[in-house]
């Protein structure tokens, strides 16, 4: 059996930061492996400890530097890596998740995987949608917002968890091969071991250009267009109390007194 | 010109977001010059229908179909229906359902889906407002289509008040159940324990801020000499530092205490979705654009390691 994990590297933005153009100014950014996507990359590698003949699959759409975020999917025990770029998609304005599933779409039909994990959201533009679309172009079946699988390898079914809002769990029958959006908690991601990080360095890490995929520029080509970016305008009221750190918690102190909500 | 808004309930009520939706689909259906369509599908469609008549609403379609939400129900009847009345956009919630089903509607009907909306104008070319980053940065994207999906974040847009005189009426299509591939089995509530967050007058919550479970015990001995009770965001839960009563937000637990305390918390809109109507909020966090600032009453800029022990020496605690 084969699963296929999407990962992603995100960008975080350091406290204080400028806006360059339709991003924030590169220097104010750092790159990690989409929290998500931690969650996704060990639950497939637990679903290999598991079984027998598991392979595990990661693909990620992102440039050179991606690669020490593939690394670490790999360091974590996933087999082997692709990394879908070239300039032309180097140059897209804006990748939509509609874009994404497309090039994604075209990686599964080269793999066929038996099951596609990916994590519920990115960290950076949380569109959330990347994986129910990819299901939806290939045919797959899915679940969204999974916190608990079990997957029977033989049937390629699973049963899942969904966790819905307020504290209320779904438990829905997939049948595979099916795409499920991976939620954080599910399981406890593993650091990469020294070993697994030496091995990593021998693993297969395979890039791959649009035309190695067969696709044409056009899929490239969106109705969604990134048009500006900006720092909200802040709502806050908020008091800010000032001064050293026993001068502030002096005045939080006072504030729970005054108010009643504390005594003593 | 129509907006087909597709309502959601859950174990026989309909949920807040489907009158949210309505009041978005208005102005959205405004702002395109059209009528306001709405979907509800499963259970009581009859019932819920009535619910859902509010003002503002032009037609609701039904579709008796399944009990609870299955997401191969919803596509399927959600395209059909958009091919039928071939409304200018699609909207529905940014709900876990939401998300469960949203791409595929807008990969059938093969139109782009724009997620998360806070706000929106499509007086001209449809522009959205999301915000990304974890809410530090505001993004406008722009649609240039002539049909499109759109989900809206919950509690952004009011409920939908008044009686309207919508046009109700089954909507009749083939389903195909040999693409119904999901089963919906049944629900579960997790996360109750010894301790209801939701009664407690004054939280101390902890978020990812504290960095590691040793450091625990500091925020404890806080919520310990201020009579509190220690609460949490998502991260602390899911690394299995407390147990999941303790999490706040939209898949923990909405609380309303008299002074929530979020310490070394971002304020994702996930978690706000749990303690924004906590009477009075202070943040202590090192991050003065951190979006929980953005509602806080009261607020600290400091590093959390400085602050909370003289907090706790305050109290006549002791620091661990
Ligand atoms: C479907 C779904 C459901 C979710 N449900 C929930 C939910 O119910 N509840 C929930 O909380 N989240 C939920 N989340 C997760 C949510 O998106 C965020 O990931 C989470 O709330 C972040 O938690 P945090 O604020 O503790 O961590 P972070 O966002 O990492 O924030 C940590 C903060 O600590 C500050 N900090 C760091 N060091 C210090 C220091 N020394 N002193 C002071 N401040 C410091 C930082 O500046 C930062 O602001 C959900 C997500 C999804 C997709």
């Amino acid at each position: 059996m084969k699963v296929l994990v999407t990962v992603k590297e995100v960008a975080e933005v350091d406290d204080e930061f400028t806006i360059d153009g339709l991003d924030v100014d590169e220097s104010y950014l750092e790159y990690d492996l989409n929290e998500w996507d931690d969650y996704a990359i060990e639950e497939a590698v637990q679903l290999s400890e598991a079984n027998d003949d598991v392979e595990v699959v990661t693909v990620t759409v992102g440039p050179e530097r991606a690669d020490e975020t593939i690394r670490m999917a790999l360091a974590k025990g996933a087999d082997r890596a692709l990394r879908v770029w070239d300039d032309a998609i180097a140059g897209a304005e804006f990748l939509d998740p509609g874009t994404k599933a497309q090039l994604l779409e075209a990686v599964v039909e080269e793999e066929d995987p038996d099951l596609v994990l990916t994590g519920v959201q990115s960290g950076d533009d949380a569109f959330g949608a990347t994986g129910v679309a990819l299901a939806e172009r290939v045919g797959y079946e899915w679940a969204a917002v999974v916190n608990d699988l079990e997957h029977d390898v033989e049937a390629n079914d699973s049963s899942v968890r969904r966790e819905l809002e307020g504290g209320v769990e779904e438990l829905t029958d997939v049948e595979g091969p099916a795409v499920l959006t991976i939620q954080t908690g599910i399981n406890e991601p593993r650091y990469a071991s020294l070993r697994g990080i030496r091995q990593a360095q021998r693993k297969p890490l395979d890039v791959q250009t649009l035309d190695d995929l067969g696709l044409e520029e056009s899929v490239l080509e969106t109705s969604v267009d990134l048009t500006s970016m900006y720092e909200p305008e802040s709502e806050s009221d908020a008091v800010i109390w000032e001064g050293s750190a026993d001068e502030t918690a002096g005045e939080l102190a006072s504030f729970l007194r005054d108010s009643g909500v504390v005594e003593g | 010109m129509t907006v087909l808004a597709v309502t959601e309930h859950r174990r026989g009520e309909l949920r807040d977001p489907s009158f949210e939706l309505i009041t978005a689909g208005r102005q959205l259906a405004d702002d395109l010059g059209g009528e306001l369509h709405l979907a509800v599908i499963g259970g009581d469609v009859d019932g819920y229908a009535d619910q859902l008549n509010r003002e503002g609403v032009d037609a609701i379609h039904t579709v008796a179909e399944g009990e609870e939400f299955n997401h191969d129900i919803y596509t399927q009847a959600v395209t059909a229906m958009a091919e039928a009345h071939e409304p200018d956009a699609v909207l529905m919630a940014n709900t876990v359902n939401g998300l469960d089903f949203a791409p595929a509607v807008a990969g059938q009907l093969d139109v782009p889906l724009v997620t998360d909306a806070v706000d929106f104008d499509a007086s001209g070319t449809p522009e959205i407002t999301r915000e990304q980053y974890g809410g530090k940065v505001e993004t406008t994207v722009d649609i240039e289509a002539d049909q499109f999906a759109l989900t809206i974040r919950p509690a952004e847009w009011a409920k939908a008040e008044g009686t309207g005189d919508a046009e109700v009426a089954a909507f009749d299509f083939d389903l195909d159940e040999s693409a119904v591939r999901s089963t919906v089995t049944g629900f579960e509530e997790v996360g109750s324990g010894d301790v209801d967050i939701a009664d407690a007058d004054i939280l101390v919550s902890v978020g990812r801020g504290i960095e590691e479970e040793d450091n625990l015990p500091l925020v404890e001995e806080l919520a310990d000499a201020l009579g509190a009770t220690l609460s949490s965001s998502r991260p602390i839960v899911d690394n299995g530092w407390l147990p999941k009563n303790r999490q706040v937000g939209q898949s923990g637990k909405v609380v309303t205490p008299d002074v929530y305390i979020a310490i070394g918390i971002s304020g994702a809109v996930q978690h706000v979705a749990g303690m924004k109507g906590s009477d009075t909020i202070v943040a202590i966090n090192t991050d003065p654009n951190a979006p929980i600032m953005d509602i806080a009453d009261y607020a600290i800029v400091d590093d959390l390691f400085d602050v909370v022990p003289e907090l706790i020496e305050e109290f006549g605690g002791e620091a661990p």
